[in-house]
């Protein structure tokens, strides 16, 4: 469970997240939606203590993020493509992550096989397409089998095989009971995986309902989403009905 | 819930050195700079033994001259296991294991800086020895029995542990990889010149001039007496420099966005 409450933040003079409340509930995918520049990266990084939010706070199964006790085993994030450094090789660095939080060693050879880079263990991550930099990414996110995932934009740089794993692999954890806040810009990939979606705008927040209830606004998804983000959406190119830039 | 039961306990800083020593050891780059560091002391103090016609000079300073090449190296070293965070975001992912900020700079400097002191202890005796034995016949070599030469080599070696620990906590501080080493060469090195013709009593702080002129010296010169720290000064000195960067560097890592 996780539960943002009023949560604020300002970067100089862009309000970036807007007094935005919600709940990510457990045994469910939960959708993260909105256009580029929303404020979902900078949600959850204030969810995971990385920025101190101006105004609010968010708690993860009732605690702040910086009271967990073993936080890699409490709650697994992939933010960036790329958060390793390029010189170390994939098992380095998910073994480094893993002495942290006093996981076994074991649980590093694991993870490797299910995000399918157990041959390329050796391999530095500088040399890693983005696709496998994703699958080092969220290896490390399952490194402490958590109960609370955060996956951000985790389909990018994914082959069409990659992005049926992850829908499966999303599905299956959300089945075990774990709760998975997984955001995208992709909203056909969101109305397959998710069951529940918190959309934002602007850093404020649009909607927090199932995705069959916001689907049946509209002729689709996609369609409901674009009503509900046309007043907010920063950066947008425009068309006229032709299809023609203005 | 399928998950795993989360253990009791917390992660304490073991747990956090253990993660940064696997860091350090799985970057060639840490291997390079520490290879090339204790070839380069050892090269200059055998290039300079061999050049020695002065039987009366302070030997043992000569012999671990190569010191003062090693300390641009390994402060450069420290800026890198920091700015390497940032430039890489990595940091998120180091953060997100351990959300107290402070031990994870703590833990940072404690497994640097033994690796640091380990390898500038090991290039001050090798690069001592190595540039006894390359003096001319005729110039017996400076030995460890003699007053002040096992301070000088072993005071020699923790110079470059301090330096590269001012390197880390730059590098906590300014956080950009080029600006940080900037700073640390423009702070180490290049000052130095301009200091040095402005004025001699300043020369006397800056920390290349506290290695090579007051940590590592047996017989002081005669005309720098009174102008350069004692060996004992100037490494209270360097500790207080690595204590202050470090300390603001923890400061600012714990109330940043990362």
């Amino acid at each position: 469970m996780i539960e943002a409450r009023g949560l604020s933040k300002r970067y100089g003079s862009t309000v970036a997240v807007d007094g935005l409340s919600f709940d990510v509930r457990p045994g469910m995918v939960t959708g993260f939606l909105g256009p580029n520049g929303s404020g979902k990266s900078t949600t959850m990084r204030l969810i995971l203590g990385l920025d101190a939010p101006d105004a609010g706070q968010a708690r993860i199964g009732g605690r702040r993020y910086r009271e967990l006790r073993w936080p890699l085993r409490e709650v697994g994030a992939l933010l960036e493509a790329k958060a390793f450094h390029p010189g170390r090789s994939a098992r380095a660095h998910l073994t480094a992550l893993a002495a942290s939080n006093d996981i076994p060693r074991s649980r590093v050879e694991e993870v490797l096989g299910i995000v399918g880079l157990a041959d390329a263990a050796r391999r530095r991550g500088g040399k890693f397409s983005l696709g496998m930099a994703q699958r080092l990414g969220i290896a490390a996110a399952l490194l402490g089998d958590p109960g609370v995932l955060l996956l951000d934009e985790p389909v990018n740089g994914l082959d069409p095989e990659g992005i049926r794993w992850i829908r499966t692999l999303l599905g299956s954890l959300a089945a075990q009971g774990r709760t998975v806040l997984v955001s995208s810009h992709l909203i056909g990939e969101i109305a397959r995986t998710a069951d529940h979606v918190v959309v934002i705008g602007r850093g404020r927040l649009l909607a927090d309902t199932s995705v069959a209830e916001l689907s049946a606004r509209s002729a689709s998804l996609e369609e409901a989403f674009f009503e509900l983000t046309s007043g907010s959406a920063d950066y947008r190119g425009t068309l006229d009905s032709k299809g023609r830039t203005s | 819930m399928t998950t795993t039961a989360v253990s009791r306990g917390r992660y304490r800083f073991s747990h956090v050195a253990r993660m940064e020593w696997i860091k350090l050891r799985s970057l060639r780059s840490t291997w390079w700079v520490l290879a090339v560091t204790v070839a380069g002391a050892v090269g200059i103090a055998v290039a300079v033994g061999v050049n020695t016609k002065d039987a009366a000079a302070d030997l043992t300073n000569n012999a671990l001259a190569g010191i003062s090449l090693g300390l641009l190296l390994i402060g450069v070293l420290g800026v890198l296991v920091m700015t390497g965070e940032y430039s890489s975001g990595m940091i998120r992912a180091t953060l997100a294991a351990i959300p107290d900020r402070p031990l994870v700079l703590a833990a940072k400097a404690a497994v640097f800086g033994a690796v640091a002191l380990a390898v500038g202890e090991a290039a001050a005796f090798i690069a001592f020895f190595a540039g006894g034995a390359a003096l001319p016949g005729g110039i017996p070599g400076p030995a460890l029995g003699q007053p002040g030469v096992l301070r000088a080599v072993m005071l020699g070696g923790a110079g470059f542990c301090l330096v590269g620990l001012i390197g880390l906590g730059l590098g906590a501080i300014i956080r950009h990889t080029p600006a940080a080493i900037a700073v640390l060469v423009g702070g180490v090195y290049v000052l130095a010149q301009f200091v040095a013709v402005l004025t001699h009593s300043l020369m006397a702080y800056l920390p290349i001039a506290i290695v090579a002129n007051s940590l590592t010296v047996v017989k002081p010169m005669a005309e720098d007496q009174g102008v350069f720290l004692s060996p004992w000064a100037g490494l209270g000195m360097l500790c207080l420099y690595a204590a202050v960067t470090l300390g603001i560097g923890g400061w600012l890592l714990a109330r940043r966005d990362a």
